[in-house]
């Protein structure tokens, strides 16, 4: 009974610190993320506080949020959305892979973790979080902005592309060659393909297995889906997280839209615990010798999210304000990252210091996205009237 | 009128058209149906300079005071046959005379000859209300008659 009491106070202190934490992120206008994470770091190995005896479940916790997060992820947009998304903004999502995971790929081979590092910083760096972005875009009333659109599209070719690179990554991970990593590739596109094909013409026979007009059983069943297909997929050594993200995509129509509110506040009750054990495992002493790195990478990745996104608008036709603003918008780096960086270090196939500057590279995107999303605009006309001034002299 | 809709992946629907004062004006329907006003910016047409949040009810009155003058345009066209007839609207100010009396209380009819056909309240149209139908202040109360019966409605909802 003793150790039940102070597993309970433990966790709880932990849950309302994070409580507390996401209050003061929002009034200061950024995203909760980084100072999760920061939490985590403070707790356990090497941190301030050690926590014993809720180990057993914060472990399985922070499962079961990489788990809602990637399901949430492909609730987010229909199979139809992504559809039109691919055909729409395939050139967009090309430049934005190549600008992007190029940084991370290049940093990652200047410090020997090779290919396997490579491709997986290469993620780290490209991913934009779409839930940081769609709320600061809610906040800063964006939403009816005619740049918007490219935003989303962009972030929807994103969500695409995860479903590719996931499997890839897991199975390279898995210590599969390289023709067994062109094999990867193929099952993976074929893999979601099928997911995209099932949830386009059969979506409604996988929504009516989960569907229930009683929200208890409705939830019930759907988060019984998500763990068993979640569990499958990583006894076929394909992830959890993959499993999740295509259960997502096939799900579709009314039953995504319900089951996103109704998951909604258990992603963010399970992810908050999937960040805060991130940065437990994650040596504090580890972080500032990749901290110089980490501030350059953030410096290149944010100029190339900004260049996507001005290249993306501008063939939309918006104009230089619209494109600095869908550029800025984009910056944003989050939870997926500590995704693809968690799948890595766990399986134990890079060096443990890619956690480190996954970490800190994340607490410096995550506060620099939403922040360059709001003074884009007066930076912009600054440097406009600026110009404008020199003309004139 | 060219209203263009874009769908807004992962959030839902946006329908906006260009106006003659040179603004995009729409509505952002969310998933979740929810409803949101945008206006954009003078200075510069990609930006908005007003994204306001409606609840479905409060985007539902919207729409009914923005409606009631097409309403009273349509009906009007109905009796364009019938010489001297025309019709028009007349607001309950919140507080007034009949704000919470009811339509017979008027006694319109008798007064000017001209009759009330509808009552527009929070974005709905009541066809044909009743004599016991009651007034609230913030109706819209569309009437047919001929010009002098319309004049002397004025008269009598006004005072």
């Amino acid at each position: 009974m003793h150790d039940t009491a102070i597993a309970l106070i433990q966790l709880g202190a932990v849950f309302f610190g994070l409580g507390l934490l996401g209050k003061m992120a929002w009034r200061i206008g950024i995203s909760p993320i980084p100072l999760y994470l920061i939490g985590g770091l403070a707790f356990g190995q090497g941190g301030l506080v050690p926590l014993h005896g809720i180990e057993g479940f914060s472990h399985i916790a922070s499962e079961i949020g990489v788990i809602l997060l990637l399901l949430l992820l492909g609730l987010e947009y229909s199979a139809a959305e992504l559809m039109t998304g691919l055909k729409r903004s395939w050139t967009a999502g090309l430049v934005d892979i190549v600008l992007n995971a190029a940084p991370g790929a290049i940093a990652a081979l200047v410090l020997g973790w090779g290919p396997v590092g490579a491709l997986a910083m290469a993620g780290v760096t490209y991913i934009s979080s779409s839930g940081i972005i769609a709320k600061v875009l809610g906040d800063l009333g964006r939403l009816g902005n005619r740049e918007t659109p490219v935003v989303l599209s962009v972030l929807v070719f994103e969500d695409l592309a995860m479903a590719v690179y996931l499997p890839i990554l897991t199975a390279v991970l898995a210590g599969v060659s390289f023709l067994g990593g062109l094999g990867a590739v193929g099952i993976s596109l074929a893999a979601i393909t099928v997911v995209l094909v099932v949830a386009l013409k059969f979506g409604r026979y996988v929504s009516a297995v989960v569907d229930s007009p009683d929200p208890e059983v409705f939830l019930l069943k759907l988060l019984g889906a998500a763990l068993l297909v979640a569990g499958l997929a990583s006894q076929l050594q394909v992830s959890a997280a993959v499993g999740a993200f295509l259960l997502g995509i096939a799900i579709s129509g009314s039953t995504a839209e319900n089951a996103t509110r109704m998951l909604e506040p258990l992603r963010d009750l399970f992810a908050a615990m999937f960040f805060v054990v991130f940065g437990l495992n994650t040596d504090p002493a580890s972080i500032p010798p990749v901290l110089a790195l980490a501030v350059a990478l953030a410096v290149v990745t944010t100029l190339t999210k900004v260049a996507t996104g001005w290249w993306a608008a501008k063939r939309q036709g918006i104009g230089k304000l619209g494109r600095a603003r869908a550029g800025a918008a984009l910056v944003a780096r989050g939870e997926f990252s500590i995704v693809i960086a968690s799948l890595t270090v766990a399986s134990g196939a890079v060096d443990g210091e890619l956690a480190a500057l996954a970490t800190a590279y994340v607490l410096l995107m995550a506060v620099l996205g939403p922040v360059a999303a709001r003074v884009v605009e007066p930076l912009a006309k600054s440097v406009r009237g600026r110009s404008a001034e020199a003309a004139a002299v | 009128m060219n209203v263009e809709v874009t769908p807004l992946p992962g959030i839902g629907t946006r329908q906006d058209f260009m106006i003659r004062a040179g603004r995009r004006i729409g509505v952002i329907t969310y998933r979740d149906g929810k409803f949101e006003l945008i206006v954009s910016r003078k200075d510069d047409p990609d930006d908005c300079s007003a994204s306001v949040a409606l609840t479905p009810a409060e985007a539902g009155t919207l729409a009914g005071l923005l409606g009631a003058p097409q309403l009273v345009a349509h009906l009007d066209e109905q009796h364009r046959d019938v010489a001297g007839i025309s019709t028009r609207q007349f607001p309950i100010v919140p507080g007034s005379r009949f704000d919470g009396r009811t339509l017979g209380e008027t006694e319109l009819r008798t007064r000017t000859g001209a009759s009330i056909v509808a009552v527009v309240r929070a974005g709905s149209v009541h066809p044909s209300p009743r004599p016991d139908f009651p007034f609230e202040g913030g109706d819209l109360v569309v009437v047919v008659g001929t010009a002098e019966g319309l004049a002397k409605t004025t008269d009598v909802l006004d005072g």
